[in-house]
């Protein structure tokens, strides 16, 4: 598998403050990763480094195995970072154009792009007269022109309304649909949950995990139990051999952790045969948002 | 080089602010040509400054090169708030994660440079040549082309003034600041001028290395060098010489000045964090 980006030891510090500290992780082609970390946890300073817009203190990072300088490398990624930033008085187009020079791209793919993000026919207006939703789409429109090798989104629903939330889901999907190397830098998990295959989790510019979603914590998931007779679930909880722990948590539900698998169809049938009738059961995995907690927690 | 200088170019196409100021600029480049060809007529005195002798070639390469270097100061404004706005749009960065080198911002923001330059110079020179066609009592070719080298200077004092503004510009980040600091550098030449000539009469040659002098000395003011023509044929041996000529001096000056204020644009640009 090609790598795309690979990180070593990178370091920046602004002052006293250690933002990002010896993160080391490598990109590789066609997996679509998602950065979490809490807001200040070093995510933007990190695609900053690597965008050759934030200088790092110490360490170093390599685009497509080094053989190119880092601005040459830049012209074969599509990038975004936080707000959307075009000539405001320059129309969508121009704008683009502008980006097509600098990227040394052929301009004819403007109007595909355009058509990509739903601009097409608003293209000749300025871009100061664009809702920021319609700034995001152009930002994405933009990254696209040069067919990226690997497309970066740092926050790219920050400050929209739910429908422009949405339709930047939908373009995200659909691009990720076609293969794209993807990293999305995000506090927002559902959002990464959604569309990622590989999480890097930071905080306090520290990396705490790198590797695929579903590793991020190799559990066997947990119940959610409810019954009237709460004691006696309680007590077959005890003794059951694939258990691990439980919990009480609110409305009288029991969280139970598995500590081996074990199928939802058998425990609501040993409950049976104990004279525990259950009112609520489900069998669920974590959700990325609970491995995140606990892994930022633990730590 | 291309490309740096088109990409530049594209911005500065589409940038309402900067077609505006330089087309006032080149508007009343042209506007001084004509006012020196209005002939007043105030009852008695019938007066044309053209007549005065000041577009007799080659002295009208000298005068009109001396006068029309104030203008430079609407491109200043052009030039610093193209430097400027890159930073408070933040397109600046942008430009960078497209793929743009610092380097080459720095370049092709030269470039721009060049480009006004190069244009001011050619109107100058067809401007002062037209003048000079319609109002020179000489006309031999080999007096028109002569003591062109006022038009080269012309073209290096506004590098480096424009190269100067450029430096404000990425320093500073706000084209108010940049311009209140070429305004607050003026001043500051002027009190070292001073103290200078009344306290530290040796210390005189620094004056010389000034940024803004050293340009000035590009062209020295020709109207004393008018009333010397005028008078030229009754007094023939004159005690004094004032030297008008384009110094080696100052072209090296102004040249390094340049130098410096680009390299260090790109420095500067290179250490910070975007």
């Amino acid at each position: 598998m090609k790598t795309i980006l690979k990180l070593r030891d990178l370091t920046k510090k602004f002052g006293s403050l250690t933002a990002v500290n010896a993160l080391s992780f490598n990109i590789q082609k066609g997996n679509v990763y998602g950065i979490l970390g809490p807001n200040g946890s070093g995510k933007s300073t990190t695609l900053g480094m690597v965008l050759n817009v934030v200088n790092p203190t110490s360490g170093s990072f390599e685009w497509f195995d080094g053989n190119m300088t880092t601005h040459n490398a830049l012209k074969k990624v599509g990038a975004i970072i936080e707000s959307p930033n075009f000539y405001p008085s320059m129309s969508a187009e121009d704008n683009l154009k502008l980006v097509c020079k600098i990227k040394e791209v052929d301009p004819s793919k403007i109007d595909h792009v355009l058509d990509i993000v739903n601009l097409k026919d608003r293209k000749k207006d300025h871009f100061k007269s664009y809702s920021l939703g319609m700034k995001q789409r152009l930002a994405i429109a933009s990254a696209l022109l040069n067919d990226p090798e690997i497309l970066i989104l740092d926050e790219p629903t920050n400050g929209l309304d739910p429908q422009g939330i949405h339709q930047i889901r939908e373009i995200i999907k659909r691009i990720a649909a076609d293969g794209m190397t993807i990293l999305l830098a995000s506090h927002l998990l559902d959002e990464v949950e959604k569309v990622c295959s590989h999480v890097i989790v930071i905080r306090n510019g520290v990396k705490l995990y790198a590797g695929p979603v579903d590793e991020l914590n190799a559990t066997h998931g947990f119940f959610e139990l409810k019954s009237e007779d709460k004691e006696a679930l309680k007590q077959l909880l005890d003794a059951h051999e694939a258990i691990e722990s439980y919990d009480e948590e609110e409305n009288n539900l029991i969280k139970a952790i598995l500590s081996q698998p074990y199928e939802a169809e058998a425990l609501n049938k040993e409950c049976f045969e104990n004279n525990i009738l259950l009112t609520h059961l489900v069998k669920r995995k974590e959700t990325l948002e609970e491995q995140f907690l606990k892994l930022t927690k633990n730590q | 080089m291309k490309r740096l200088f088109l990409i530049e170019f594209h911005k500065l196409k589409n940038n309402r602010a900067a077609k505006i100021l330089s087309l006032i600029y080149f508007i009343l480049f042209s506007a001084i040509a004509l006012f020196a060809s209005i002939r007043f007529n105030f009852g008695s005195i019938d007066f044309r400054l053209a007549d005065q002798g000041i577009f007799n070639f080659p002295y009208i390469w000298h005068f009109n090169a001396y006068i029309v270097a104030f203008l430079k100061l609407f491109l200043a404004v052009v030039i610093v708030s193209m430097v400027s706005s890159e930073y408070t749009n933040r397109t600046l960065k942008q430009n960078l994660i497209d793929g743009l080198s610092k380097k080459e911002f720095i370049l092709s923001k030269f470039y721009g440079v060049l480009g006004f330059a190069i244009a001011s110079t050619a109107l100058l020179f067809i401007v002062s040549l037209i003048l000079g066609l319609i109002f020179s009592d000489y006309d031999e070719v080999g007096i028109i082309f002569s003591d062109l080298e006022y038009i080269f200077a012309y073209f290096l004092k506004l590098i480096g003034f424009f190269s100067m503004c450029l430096f404000f510009g990425i320093l500073l980040r706000r084209s108010a600041f940049a311009l209140g600091f070429l305004f607050l550098l003026w001043i500051f030449e002027g009190i070292i001028q001073l103290f200078v000539k009344f306290q530290a009469e040796s210390l005189e040659f620094i004056i010389n290395f000034l940024p803004l002098q050293s340009m000035g000395n590009l062209i020295i003011e020709p109207f004393s060098r008018l009333g010397i023509i005028k008078s030229a044929a009754t007094q023939l041996n004159s005690e004094f010489e004032k030297s008008y000529d384009v110094e080696w001096s100052a072209i090296l000056i102004v040249l390094s000045w340049s130098f410096i204020f680009i390299f260090s644009s790109w420095k500067l640009l290179q250490k910070r964090d975007l």
